[in-house]
């Protein structure tokens, strides 16, 4: 759908953006030595790390991803949301303390703390750079997708915005401003959601067939793009969808229920109708096309598990397992997420790291229960987009006001800047302070140190810039599942055995990071959404039986760290 | 695999006493959590069952595994203060 700006919402949107830009130039000023770089001296207060968290790890996928998996296939992004706070259970009660007592700026320090070995460096900055690189791509695809509608601009234009604030946020201070724009962003996220929360509830639900013709958007082999076999414009466009058709039996003659409490939603919605939209893609000698037709289902199927994942319904084996690897990553990989373990430096000990987790996990998990409401809210708004989810939420906010559209798309711009500061702090940590000085000996002071830092996150804004351009048409969501799987097979193995096996050896740990994240990335590339969205082949030609890997790859990093490590001998520890 | 290297290395007694308590309420999150997933792929008719409120039991799940993990973080983070 072609989108249309507004003055109030670029007013709104360039007011938060300069903000987020001024507070990071502001604090840039306070430190720039390699300690205020990567870690804020280690002296962030527990509460403003939590949120901070928080603001970190609420990601494009989650706001934009599960709110529009929610809208476009009922229950199952919600078991997204329940799988990615359920990973901070693993962070809280068993990687938080060690790591903070452990590392210094790095994932890297903190594995390779008992052998002080460059070659566990070299493995773990490598897995740093793949998974940060992975959960990139979500990112900066969320961002094209929120600057499209709110500014007019093309995906590609809102991806290079991101790109270039980002950089300049990180540039300018490194984890301190990063912090700050995370702990704003958290804070901005949970409470403009909650307010949306309160408008969806406030205002019921109501009956709205809308026009249930089906649509169909064609792009021509020279580029143009037709709606129904009209060139599209601004008159002309792909209709909003996503309707109620009826109410339960109990609200006969009416045509809306007025407010309704945060269960009564959910149990008026399963005894509703709704409208959703399926999409089928055809190719013939005039060009691609899309047809969107209206699937009427009732309220108590689309609040099932298997809307999305069809494999639940579909008794295939390949498909339930499918299913459990990825509830599987989800729950081993956040611990294991670099840019999440990294703000464990920035607290000044255990008890505030443990602090920040709690705090951390509070507000992920209020957030985590608002997006049931904001999907389903978006799912009979009447205002979705039918060619991109992960514009639900924002459309969202515009069935209620432009203006509340313009917040919240700042917010999810915000949102988009404050993960991605993150994973380019982590990124560019691992290049200068592991690979150039821990891996290569190149002896760096402090002040070249954080010059080091500086250009790599330059260089991953550039990379970030790329991927997010490239693959511009997946749902973010999706996306971060990937990421998770790297992140849970090469670095889970290790920092757990580390923690718990005394045996464990550094040639174990090398072995099971590598083996973890090659046979994860190897498995993704050959799985069958891969050779379907990515190579557009069949997925019948792919060789692993499900997409997800996690149910092989992270055992089996296990398995070879065990095995490595007995095959190895002991060194004495540091 | 019972006690953290940590401990027998002698790292902060903090470090000890927090993966103690922490597993085990760690393993408790493990059961909720697996529990759920199972009945996902298992016994999916269950979840459309609806035992409170008109809600199905996949909501009143996926909310309860929410609430159940602030509620380990917080008796965790009030049992280390107390001690």
């Amino acid at each position: 759908m072609n989108h249309e700006a507004s003055f109030a919402a670029v007013a709104i949107f360039t007011a938060f953006v300069l903000g987020v830009l001024g507070l990071s130039f502001w604090l840039g000023r306070r430190g720039q030595s390699a300690a205020a770089y990567y870690a804020a001296h280690g002296q962030i207060h527990w509460f403003v790390n939590g949120i901070a968290f928080a603001g970190d790890y609420l990601s494009a996928a989650s706001f934009l991803g599960i709110c529009g998996m929610i809208a476009f296939s009922g229950y199952d992004g919600f078991l997204y949301a329940i799988g990615f706070l359920a990973g901070w259970i693993v962070a809280l009660f068993v990687i938080a303390e060690p790591i903070k007592a452990l590392g210094t700026y790095t994932l890297a320090d903190a594995l390779a703390s008992r052998f002080g070995s460059r070659g566990i460096t070299l493995a773990v900055a490598i897995s740093t750079l793949v998974v940060s690189i992975f959960y990139l791509i979500p990112q900066m695809v969320g961002a094209g997708a929120l600057v499209t509608p709110l500014l007019g601009l093309p995906h590609a234009a809102g991806v290079v915005l991101v790109g270039v604030a980002v950089t300049l946020i990180v540039v300018t201070a490194g984890m301190v401003s990063t912090t700050w724009v995370q702990f704003i962003k958290g804070s901005l996220l949970v409470l403009f959601c909650g307010l949306l929360v309160a408008l969806i509830l406030g205002r019921g639900l109501s009956v709205n067939t809308g026009d249930l013709t089906p649509q169909v958007r064609t792009v021509t082999p020279d580029g143009r793009v037709l709606v129904d076999g009209r060139p599209q414009s601004r008159d002309h466009d792909l209709r909003p969808v996503g309707t109620l058709s009826a109410l339960p039996a109990r609200y006969a003659g009416r045509t809306t229920t007025g407010p309704l409490g945060p269960l009564e939603y959910f149990s008026v919605l399963e005894d509703s109708t709704i409208v959703t939209w399926k999409s089928t893609r055809t190719a013939d000698e005039h060009g691609v096309h899309v047809t969107y037709e209206p699937v009427t289902r009732s309220g108590a199927d689309l609040l099932q598990p298997g809307g999305s994942f069809k494999g639940l319904r579909s008794g295939r084996l390949a498909d339930r397992l499918d299913f459990a690897s990825l509830m599987l990553a989800l729950f081993c990989g956040t611990a294991s997420l670099p840019h999440i373990l990294i703000r464990y430096y920035t607290v000044k000990d255990a008890a505030a790291a443990r602090k920040s987790t709690v705090t951390g996990i509070a507000a992920i998990g209020v957030f985590y229960v608002m997006t049931l409401y904001l999907g389903l809210g978006a799912m009979t708004s009447g205002a979705l987009d039918p060619t991109d989810s992960n514009m639900a939420a924002p459309l969202l906010a515009k069935s209620f006001s432009t203006t509340l559209f313009a917040l919240v798309s700042a917010i999810a711009f915000t949102t988009v800047l404050g993960t991605v500061s993150g994973l380019i702090m982590a990124g560019s940590g691992a290049v200068a302070h592991d690979l150039v000085s821990r891996v290569c000996g190149v002896p760096l002071t402090d002040h070249e140190k954080v010059r080091c830092g500086r250009i790599a996150a330059v260089c991953l804004g550039v990379v970030a810039m790329g991927l997010g351009i490239l693959f511009k048409n997946f749902n973010v969501g999706f996306l971060v599942g990937w990421a998770f799987n790297i992140a849970a097979s090469a670095n889970l193995p290790a920092l757990v055995m580390l923690l718990f096996w005394k045996r464990t050896t550094a040639a174990g740990i090398i072995a099971a990071v590598t083996v973890g994240m090659v046979a994860s990335l190897g498995w993704i590339l050959l799985s069958a959404d891969t050779f379907e969205k990515v190579y557009g082949l069949s997925r019948d030609l792919a060789p692993v039986p499900f997409s997800q890997p996690g149910l092989v790859t992270i055992p089996l990093g296990f398995v070879v760290l065990i095995v490595v490590s007995l095959l190895t001998p002991p060194r004495p520890a540091r | 695999m019972t006690k953290p290297t940590a401990e027998r290395d002698g790292s902060p007694a903090a470090t000890v006493r927090a993966s103690r308590t922490g597993l085990a309420l760690f393993w408790i999150y493990v059961l909720l959590y697996g529990g759920f997933m199972g009945l996902v792929l298992v016994r999916p008719d269950l979840l459309a069952l609806r035992p409170f409120g008109g809600v199905n039991l996949a909501i009143l799940a996926g909310l309860g595994l929410i609430v159940a993990a602030f509620g380990l973080a917080l008796v965790s983070m009030l049992g280390r203060d107390t001690r």
